[in-house]
């Protein structure tokens, strides 16, 4: 027989007592690979930063591998890369975490995923989290992503890139849950 | 190479709605466009492991946390994470947070009228062993004011954070007590149409899991979602 899930319901705006002891703000310390930095900010539909949001990441090493016994690929494990984070807002709604540049994963098919960063959010006001991803901007795969594809409206997709600021290898990347910049998110 | 089995969609009405609009802070936070559907890559059925050494031996009893007990009710909170086929998933992380037994949350935003204990800080974390079973002892939370509507109040409730096998498993809840009457009052309990998902959330007095002269018990199983179908053995 099979049991129903359990729902969910939301974070509430206590989570930091939850959420603060696995903070990760820093998914790369010895891992190898390129030092990234994705910042941005969370804004709610009337434009308003949200200050109790909570992101977390998961995402492939340099190589393009997922620290799990499922993902069977032959690209090598790096055993300093988890590829967690969990990385709250601040009173301003903004946030900023480091990182190695993940490599490209195999997609449905013969299909390869450009780079990206799964990013599930957590915050009071939802019920449920949502899903999304961030891709890299200056990434040559995105043109070929299957999941991107998967997004009607070609203007939408801007939504889940990461525009490199100048110079530096940091990125920014903002969150928007309603209105004509809102941001894509996943069914899975 | 194949690609990965994914994990089962939810039926209509057993998981929320982003939008409830009783429950006020959803209407400027929930997205307005469906989200879009997609299958589940490697990128899903993965997720963080975390091993035993995550846990500290106080992070199941949250009354002996500090140098005094912790006041209020004393209970126990235990039960098993499953799948929705019934599989225990053993090594799930348990994060839980509540407020302690007189309805207060040790944290700056809480400003209710109601004595924060120095000895409760409300937060616990376990690793569910071999049978998918999990264990926390704490004290029973007070319910609280919230100003979603005229004389609105939570009950009493723990919330729940785990981590399954892959990250689409993932799942943020609430626990309540049976019997509670503030629960048919309740937005945030009632955002969930379907009455026997709703009822998983609602913990079963125990007397199996009770300890004589120390605590009554709380079973509380958690199912998490399961495989479309069974991934081949390896
Ligand atoms: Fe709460």
């Amino acid at each position: 027989m099979r049991l129903v899930t359990t729902p969910s319901q939301t974070v509430g705006p206590y989570v930091h007592i939850g959420f603060d002891p696995m903070t990760v703000t820093d998914l790369a310390k010895d891992a190898a690979g390129e030092r990234i930095v994705v910042a941005g900010r969370v804004l709610d539909g009337a434009g308003q930063p949200i200050p109790d949001a909570v992101l977390e990441l998961w995402q492939a090493n340099a190589a393009g591998r997922y620290a799990h016994p499922e993902d069977a690929g032959s690209a090598p494990l790096d055993p300093a890369f988890l590829g967690f984070g969990r990385v709250p807002t601040d009173g301003d709604g903004r946030f900023r975490f480091t990182t190695i540049r993940p490599g490209a994963a195999p997609g449905p098919g013969n299909t390869l995923q450009a780079p990206h960063i799964v990013v599930c959010l957590f915050m009071r006001g939802l019920l449920r989290h949502l899903f999304t991803r961030i891709y890299l901007e200056d990434a040559p795969e995105n043109a070929g992503d299957p999941i991107l594809a998967l997004i009607d409206e070609p203007a939408r997709r801007g939504t889940l890139l990461a525009r490199r600021t100048a110079g530096e290898a940091e990125y920014r990347w903002d969150i928007v849950m309603q209105g004509d910049r809102e941001t894509v998110f996943f069914d899975v | 190479m194949a690609d990965p089995v994914g994990y089962r969609r939810a039926a209509p009405g057993t998981q929320p709605e982003w939008l409830h609009p009783p429950y006020r802070s959803s209407v400027g936070r929930a997205p307005t466009r469906p989200p879009v559907r997609a299958p589940h890559t490697i990128s899903e059925i993965t997720g963080p492991i975390f091993g035993h050494d995550r846990v500290g031996p106080d992070e199941v009893d949250l009354t002996r946390q500090h140098g005094a007990p912790a006041i209020g009710e004393r209970i126990i909170v235990g039960g098993r994470v499953l799948d929705e086929d019934g599989r225990p998933l053993p090594g799930t992380l348990v994060e839980l947070w509540q407020c302690n037994a007189a309805g207060r949350y040790r944290h700056p935003l809480d400003q209710h009228d109601a004595p924060l204990d120095p000895n409760f800080t409300g937060f616990g974390r376990a690793i569910a062993d071999a049978e998918g079973r999990y264990r926390f002892v704490t004290v029973r939370p007070g319910a609280y004011p919230w100003r979603n509507h005229a004389n609105a109040w939570r009950p009493a409730h723990i919330h729940f954070s785990l981590f399954g096998p892959g990250f689409v498993t993932r799942l943020v809840t609430q626990m309540y007590f049976p019997g509670d009457p503030l629960l048919p009052l309740d937005p945030i309990f009632n955002c969930v149409a379907d009455p026997v998902a709703q009822q998983r959330l609602i913990a079963a007095f125990d007397l199996e899991s009770t300890v004589p002269e120390v605590a009554l018990g709380y079973r509380w199983d958690i199912v998490l979602r399961g495989r479309a179908a069974t991934p081949m053995e390896r």
